[in-house]
């Protein structure tokens, strides 16, 4: 069992806010973690902090064993750190398909290229439809982003971060802001994604959890309240009194 | 050793004046754009108009010079009001890109408009008597336009922390200041109280503007080549900053000063100098959020 | 009948595929309407071959205005200081035809623009960790900082006044510069071209697509692994270069250079020819530049007051109406007619 994300003592405060205590974290290869908790908990905080748009205060994060706590967030994005936003963030004025080549040729360094036309690497652009090709976005290809639905745009998101072949990939609430009627769409995705890929994913729908990860993290006032199969979440009882507050009253 | 105390004494005492100028033009920009946002290149116009109007009060219909800079104020702050609600309103949720043009715009229409009714050969105005000559401190004698010009920056700088600090409305300009949703969502009419400072901040550019006319000339390129200085002021205090803009007028004003005494050929570097050096290393400035 | 269907299915898939890329691998095919800036080029030296002098210094403004398209409509880059880079290419030359003896036109250019590019290089590492407010205040700050540096040493610049008399030598060792500007028209013309081309590429290239993501969401860049920084330090490089081509061209055409190449005003204006023509469209400058000049050079015999005030009130119109330039009104006109001309 090789681990693909591990997370030690993370700390972080903003003046005299302390918003994430001493939390630690593992992804093992092929992990699907679930990262619930109530409103503030500061899930997104944490996810800041892996992939380095914040700098912690102290702690460590390692990916695949190698210690990235300094590394900006292009080098961990190279190294196979790939994640989502919660609020789409797209490009919105080019069409789907060069959203797509733009992460692919970051990827692999075609973006360096500057005499050569963006068309020109063939490979590119056959791997862009490839991965719009098993979400199915392959008639949006050349719709811009801005155009599409926002249940589409959010599975262009997923394809962009696919399409850095990650090793660990963090999905911040992938189905939030899509209609009820859409997020099969998305589900059908996140359950279908690789399995050798590490999963971590911010959920509030709990159905959505309790289907899809195999381990759950809760996250309360920015420290790890407990954390388990979904089972032991499940019938904890604290969980629920702390989560769900009120259903406590009809106890 | 006396001849190098005389000329500190008289950089600080120029640095001074100088810095309360700065400060009194510069203010309001600072505030309102930490609190819109909103980059009002055309500021400077509004000073330059304060300046052009106090010339007429005084030249044309004889009145003194202090009420004329009072009623200068007051008539530029009024007047900026349907600006701010007519045109930059449009504007707070555009790109830096758009307002920067829009108000370089304004600012070109206005220096043409002033060109064409005050023509561009430097105006001055008519001084009162107490004004002219020096006024002697017992160790040293000191022109009294500055000595009063530091004298009214003193003033201001002193209502405006209390009206910052102790009053409720400058409670709510700090709080939209430091977070305008939040501000927002607890009731606070942001809109109104920006309509508010930025006719203040607009006033009392007019202020600076009918003081300048007497330290530098007043034509109406005054719109553009001081704007940039206010600008420097804003950014290396830090927006919205009531005590960033003060010393980040002292530090320019007296250096300045400074450097042009020493280093007459110089001209405006060492402003400049100041100004890469502080933002490189606080890109927010003096007192800036980041 | 079971069999066919999903061959059809297969078949419309790979199609749709294959229109996807078919778009991207044509998207830099040169399109017949860029023919026509170069033609009408040529075909006003012959309409008008007393304005050459004149024409020189559109084309020239043209160059400069590309350099900014480059950082502002592509990359997003707010500068108004980028005169100080047409001031290093202008001095670059001026100052090696006076001390080094260096007067051959073209190798004097693109020494100029390595100069500039080379400062860009610098300053562009250091303030491009910036935005807003405080990059503008930078890029102002360095370009005055550049012309008052040039003011203290007057003895070595020229100051305000100048360095008048400049003389180089004839280009390509044969053609002299003449009194109507004949020469410095192709010239400029000619430089103009081959850096347009070189811009092109760039634009059209992965690099340039990279800038375009930059502008539209940097968040996004970072977290798929740009380098945003080097990127943008790149792009400014290079606009610096070209500018300092301009300006060395500017310098060569005239003969002449003072310290006010690097006046605030000249940033503004450059800004405004960029934003009438359109930014982010490789033709905006073309446009912008020329109704500029050509308006400029109108309107400010007449009475440079109302020059003044229509400039400021074109900038207005623009920003409230107009916000993506000529070429971008004329785009929403010809999307607008091909509507109405749909079924």
């Amino acid at each position: 069992m090789t681990v693909a994300l591990e997370v030690k003592g993370l700390n972080r405060s903003f003046g005299a806010l302390h918003v994430t205590r001493d939390v630690d974290l593992t992804l093992e290869k092929g992990a699907r973690h679930a990262l619930i908790g109530p409103n503030g908990a500061g899930k997104t905080t944490l996810v800041n902090l892996i992939t380095g748009v914040l700098k912690p205060s102290s702690g460590q994060v390692a990916l695949n064993g190698e210690d990235i706590t300094a590394w900006s967030q292009a080098e961990r994005a190279r190294r196979g750190l790939a994640r989502t936003f919660q609020i789409n963030q797209l490009f919105r004025g080019l069409t789907v398909l060069e959203n797509l080549c733009m992460t692919i040729g970051e990827r692999d360094g075609n973006c360096n290229n500057m005499w050569r036309s963006a068309g020109a690497k063939r490979a590119v652009i056959d791997e862009a439809l490839d991965h719009l090709e098993a979400l199915r976005l392959v008639d949006d290809a050349l719709k811009l982003v801005r155009e599409l639905p926002y249940g589409r745009q959010r599975l262009v998101e997923i394809a962009m971060a696919l399409a850095q072949k990650p090793r660990v990939l963090l999905l911040d609430e992938p189905a939030a802001g899509v209609p009820s009627s859409e997020t099969h769409l998305i589900l059908d995705v996140v359950a279908a994604l690789d399995p050798d890929i590490a999963v971590l994913i911010i959920e509030h729908d709990m159905d959505v959890v309790f289907r899809f990860a195999r381990e759950i993290t809760v996250l309360v006032a920015g420290a790890v309240f407990t954390k388990g199969t979904p089972e032991e979440i499940r019938s904890n009882e604290k969980v629920r009194e702390v989560y769900l507050g009120e259903a406590h009253d009809h106890g | 050793m006396p001849h190098l105390l005389t000329i500190a004494v008289s950089i600080l005492f120029d640095g001074l004046a100088y810095a309360m100028f700065l400060f009194i033009t510069s203010v309001g920009l600072s505030v309102t754009m930490g609190l819109m946002g909103f980059v009002n290149l055309a500021h400077g116009a509004f000073a330059m108009a304060g300046g052009y109007i106090v010339v007429s009060l005084t030249r044309s219909l004889g009145i003194d010079f202090v009420p004329s800079l009072l009623i200068s104020a007051v008539v530029i702050a009024v007047a900026s009001v349907p600006f701010e609600r007519g045109l930059y309103r449009r504007l707070y949720k555009s790109t830096d890109l758009e307002q920067v043009l829009l108000t370089i715009g304004l600012a070109f229409m206005a220096i043409a408009a002033f060109t064409y009714f005050y023509g561009p050969i430097p105006k001055s105005v008519p001084l009162p008597s107490w004004l002219e000559g020096d006024i002697n401190l017992g160790f040293r004698s000191f022109p009294s336009y500055r000595a009063f010009l530091i004298l009214i920056g003193a003033i201001l700088i002193t209502i405006l922390w209390y009206a910052f600090e102790r009053t409720n409305i400058g409670a709510k300009i700090r709080a939209a200041v430091d977070n305008r949703r939040m501000a927002e969502s607890v009731g606070i009419n942001v809109d109104r109280l920006f309509t508010l400072t930025f006719a203040l901040g607009s006033g009392l550019a007019a202020l600076g503007g009918g003081f300048a006319i007497q330290l530098f000339g007043l034509t109406p390129y005054f719109a553009v080549l001081y704007l940039v200085l206010f600008l420097i002021v804003v950014a290396v205090g830090g927006l919205g900053s009531l005590k960033g803009t003060l010393l980040a007028a002292l530090v320019i004003g007296i250096i300045d000063t400074g450097g042009k005494y020493m280093f007459p050929q110089a001209g405006n570097f060492f402003i400049y100098a100041i100004t890469v050096i502080v933002l490189l290393i606080k890109p927010a400035g003096f007192y800036g959020r980041e | 009948m079971a069999a066919s269907e999903p061959t059809s299915g297969a078949m419309t898939a790979k199609a749709a595929r294959d229109r996807a890329a078919e778009y991207l691998l044509r998207r830099h095919y040169f399109r017949w309407p860029e023919a026509l800036p170069w033609l009408i080029a040529i075909v006003c030296f012959f309409v008008f071959p007393d304005r050459m002098t004149f024409g020189s210094q559109v084309v020239i403004m043209i160059m400069f205005a590309l350099s900014l398209d480059l950082i502002l409509g592509y990359a997003g880059i707010v500068t108004l200081g980028h005169a100080a880079f047409f001031g290093v290419g202008a001095y670059t030359v001026a100052l090696a035809s006076l001390k080094l003896g260096w007067s051959e036109p073209v190798s004097g250019v693109v020494g100029a623009g390595i100069v500039a590019g080379l400062v860009g290089v610098i300053v562009g590492w250091f303030i491009l960790r910036y935005r807003g407010l405080t990059l503008l205040m930078l890029t102002i700050a360095f370009a005055a900082m550049l012309q008052e540096a040039g003011n203290i040493r007057s003895d070595f610049t020229g100051g305000y006044d100048g360095l008048p008399g400049l003389m180089f030598d004839p280009l390509l060792g044969h053609f002299q510069y003449d009194l109507y500007g004949h020469t410095a028209y192709w010239y400029a013309l000619a430089v103009l071209a081959v850096v347009f081309f070189f811009v092109r590429r760039v634009v059209y290239s992965p690099f340039g697509q990279a800038l375009t993501g930059i502008r539209e969401n940097v968040r996004r860049m970072h977290s798929i692994g740009s380098p945003v920084h080097r990127r943008l330090v790149t792009v400014y490089a290079i606009s610096a270069g070209i500018a300092g081509m301009a300006g060395a061209l500017f310098t060569q055409t005239n003969a002449y250079v003072t310290l006010t190449v690097f006046d605030f005003d000249a940033s503004a204006k450059v800004m405004v020819m960029l934003i009438l023509g359109g930014t982010g469209r490789l033709y905006g400058p073309f446009i912008g530049a020329v109704i500029y000049m050509v308006m400029e050079d109108y309107f400010s015999k007449l009475s440079p007051t109302f020059w003044q005030f229509g400039i400021g009130l074109m900038l207005v119109l623009a920003v409230l109406f107009a916000r993506r330039g000529l070429l971008g009104l004329a785009e929403t006109g010809w999307r607008k007619l091909s509507q109405r001309g749909a079924p």
